[in-house]
């Protein structure tokens, strides 16, 4: 009999503990994070879609030659003497027409190691996580300043620069009948002017 | 009410229509309003937020659910008893309207004001064990099966000490009626039934204890008939899919949960009637202060929801505290506790009326 009275004092009172729990809950603020309206804070060295400010890319591939997916496609042409390329951020000469710099954000692994071996820090990693697309290939970015027929027009210009300089080679060659081996020549005269 | 529409539309065909919809006025905002309730107050008894994007705090959100119900294919599977799995629900809900027939609502509303008004509720209450267990059978399904036969066990044990202790109070009352129940509790608080009624002497002090046992007894068995958590046994979320409705989908579905919410306020009901006053108010009247007659019905209509709605709140807090009984459990604490408890309650109850 005591047990059963026991049994039952210790059923409402229990009850009653858990009630006074869920009361003093209902009252604690909530941790939900509403999260298209507010967002948590991003660690600061978050990796997420990469940026590449195209003022200071100078075209070295090194990036592309460091990402493990291969997700990154440079193409670049060389400028003319008389273009002008302008300078980066830390001085450098621009010597390349960027005409392509496309990086594929389905195969990116958001590795960070593309960031490193950039010499002018032009490509970083921003604190964009959210972008995604209906289509795959709506995940595939150009950074590239230069519209295609811009890069064509590049393209052409260089060609044609090469074929003049070509021309005076030859002409040269012809006045020289007596030294042979123009090819060589050819070669290092491209080097020289890619140095420019 | 009846008469006063009567009157109204000089037809007794069209006012018998019009007091018959009239409960479902209430009842479908009410749900509309439970069923956030329900989300927001686990919600926030859980650290959460709840829905809070449609409309403020997302009170809407149960309006937008409704529609999404209606819009849903109503699928009937081909091995089901059809006749019975369609015509289930719909005994289902009848059997909670029928409870709201006879609750008065306010002095001047009533659905019917019969004499047998306790009783007649019980015996209705029935309704619904019969309209679960169609619809379990008929699904042709093991877990449906499961649920309405524990559903059956549940409501027919639970309904003794809901019965017993209704006993004790009518013994202690000497009437059926609910509006005279209520009618007797007038004015304020200390009137009511659970601080011993409106007559002030000896009897009052010594029945309060008693009452307040009666009170928790009629609570927890009319949580249990209603298939609420602890004792949601028949649609064990975990353990039988969702019980006797695992079948139903859509407009049906629909109707078992406008069943459950309104069983859930009609049993809040039923307790804030015979304890707790009813449709009284528990500090007085604004119409009697500014002398405004047509003001108190109002004035009851909104204690009579507030009552029900603070119980029916109880009820979700009661949901979100407690784990789920076994079945073992369950039948433990109707037939070892609240049956002994309540008879030797209605014992007292009933020494103490004598005295």
């Amino acid at each position: 009999m005591r047990e059963y009275l026991k049994n039952t004092w210790l059923g409402i009172w229990t009850v009653l503990v858990g009630m006074k729990i869920t009361f003093k809950h209902l009252f604690i603020p909530a941790v939900t994070i509403q999260y298209p309206d507010v967002k948590v804070p991003l660690p600061e060295r978050v990796r997420n879609r990469l940026y590449v400010n195209m003022d200071d890319c100078i075209g070295c591939d090194q990036c592309a030659r460091a990402c493990p997916v291969n997700c990154i496609t440079i193409e670049t042409v060389k400028g003319l003497p008389t273009d002008d390329l302008g300078i980066t951020s830390n001085g450098k000469k621009k010597a390349l027409w960027v005409t392509k710099f496309d990086i594929d954000f389905a195969k990116c692994c958001y590795c960070q190691l593309c960031v490193f071996p950039c010499p002018t820090e032009c490509i970083y990693m921003t604190d964009i996580y959210e972008f995604s697309e209906f289509k795959r290939n709506d995940l595939h970015y150009n950074f590239s300043t230069l519209s295609t027929d811009e890069g064509e027009e590049k393209k052409l210009n260089w060609e044609k620069f090469q074929a003049e300089k070509e021309a005076q080679k030859a002409a040269a060659a012809k006045q020289k009948a007596e030294k042979p081996a123009p090819e060589k020549k050819e070669s290092t005269d491209k080097s020289k002017s890619a140095g420019e | 009410m009846f008469e006063f529409l009567s009157d109204l539309f000089g037809s007794q065909i069209i006012a018998a229509f019009i007091s018959a919809a009239l409960p479902l006025v209430f009842i479908v905002p009410f749900v509309i309003f439970a069923v956030w309730l329900e989300r927001k107050v686990s919600a926030h008894m859980q650290d959460r937020l709840g829905p809070m994007r449609v409309g403020w705090h997302g009170w809407l959100q149960t309006i937008a659910d409704f529609f999404k119900l209606l819009q849903k294919e109503d699928i009937v599977a081909s091995d089901t008893d059809k006749k019975f799995f369609n015509v289930a629900p719909y005994i289902v809900f009848a059997g909670t309207y029928l409870v709201f027939a006879a609750l008065p609502f306010s002095s001047a509303y009533i659905g019917t004001s019969l004499d047998i008004g306790l009783f007649y509720i019980i015996a209705v209450s029935g309704l619904v064990v019969i309209g679960i267990l169609m619809a379990g059978w008929a699904s042709n399904n093991k877990y449906s099966l499961y649920g309405a036969m524990r559903s059956a066990a549940q409501i027919v044990s639970y309904e003794i000490p809901t019965a017993i202790v209704i006993l004790s109070i009518v013994m202690f009352t000497g009437t059926l009626s609910l509006s005279e129940i209520s009618d007797n509790q007038t004015a304020y608080f200390w009137n009511w039934y659970i601080f011993g009624g409106p007559d002030w002497g000896l009897t009052k002090f010594l029945v309060l204890p008693f009452m307040i046992i009666g009170f928790l007894i009629l609570y927890i068995s009319t949580l249990a008939e209603v298939n609420r958590t602890p004792f949601d046994m028949p649609e064990a979320e975990s353990e039988l899919v969702a019980g006797y409705h695992t079948e139903y989908s859509g407009i049906k579905f629909s109707m078992f949960f406008l069943a459950e919410y309104g069983n859930m306020f009609a049993v809040s009901a039923i307790v804030s009637v015979i304890f707790f006053g009813g449709y009284q108010s528990p500090i007085g009247y604004l119409g009697d202060a500014l002398a405004a007659n047509w003001l108190i019905p109002f004035e009851q209509l909104f204690w009579f929801a507030a009552k029900g709605i603070f119980f029916v709140f109880v009820q979700m807090w009661l949901r979100w505290t407690l784990p789920r009984v076994r079945v073992d459990q369950l039948m433990t604490l109707c037939w070892k506790y609240l049956i002994p408890y309540s008879i030797v309650n209605l014992i007292i109850i009933g020494i103490i009326t004598l005295i």
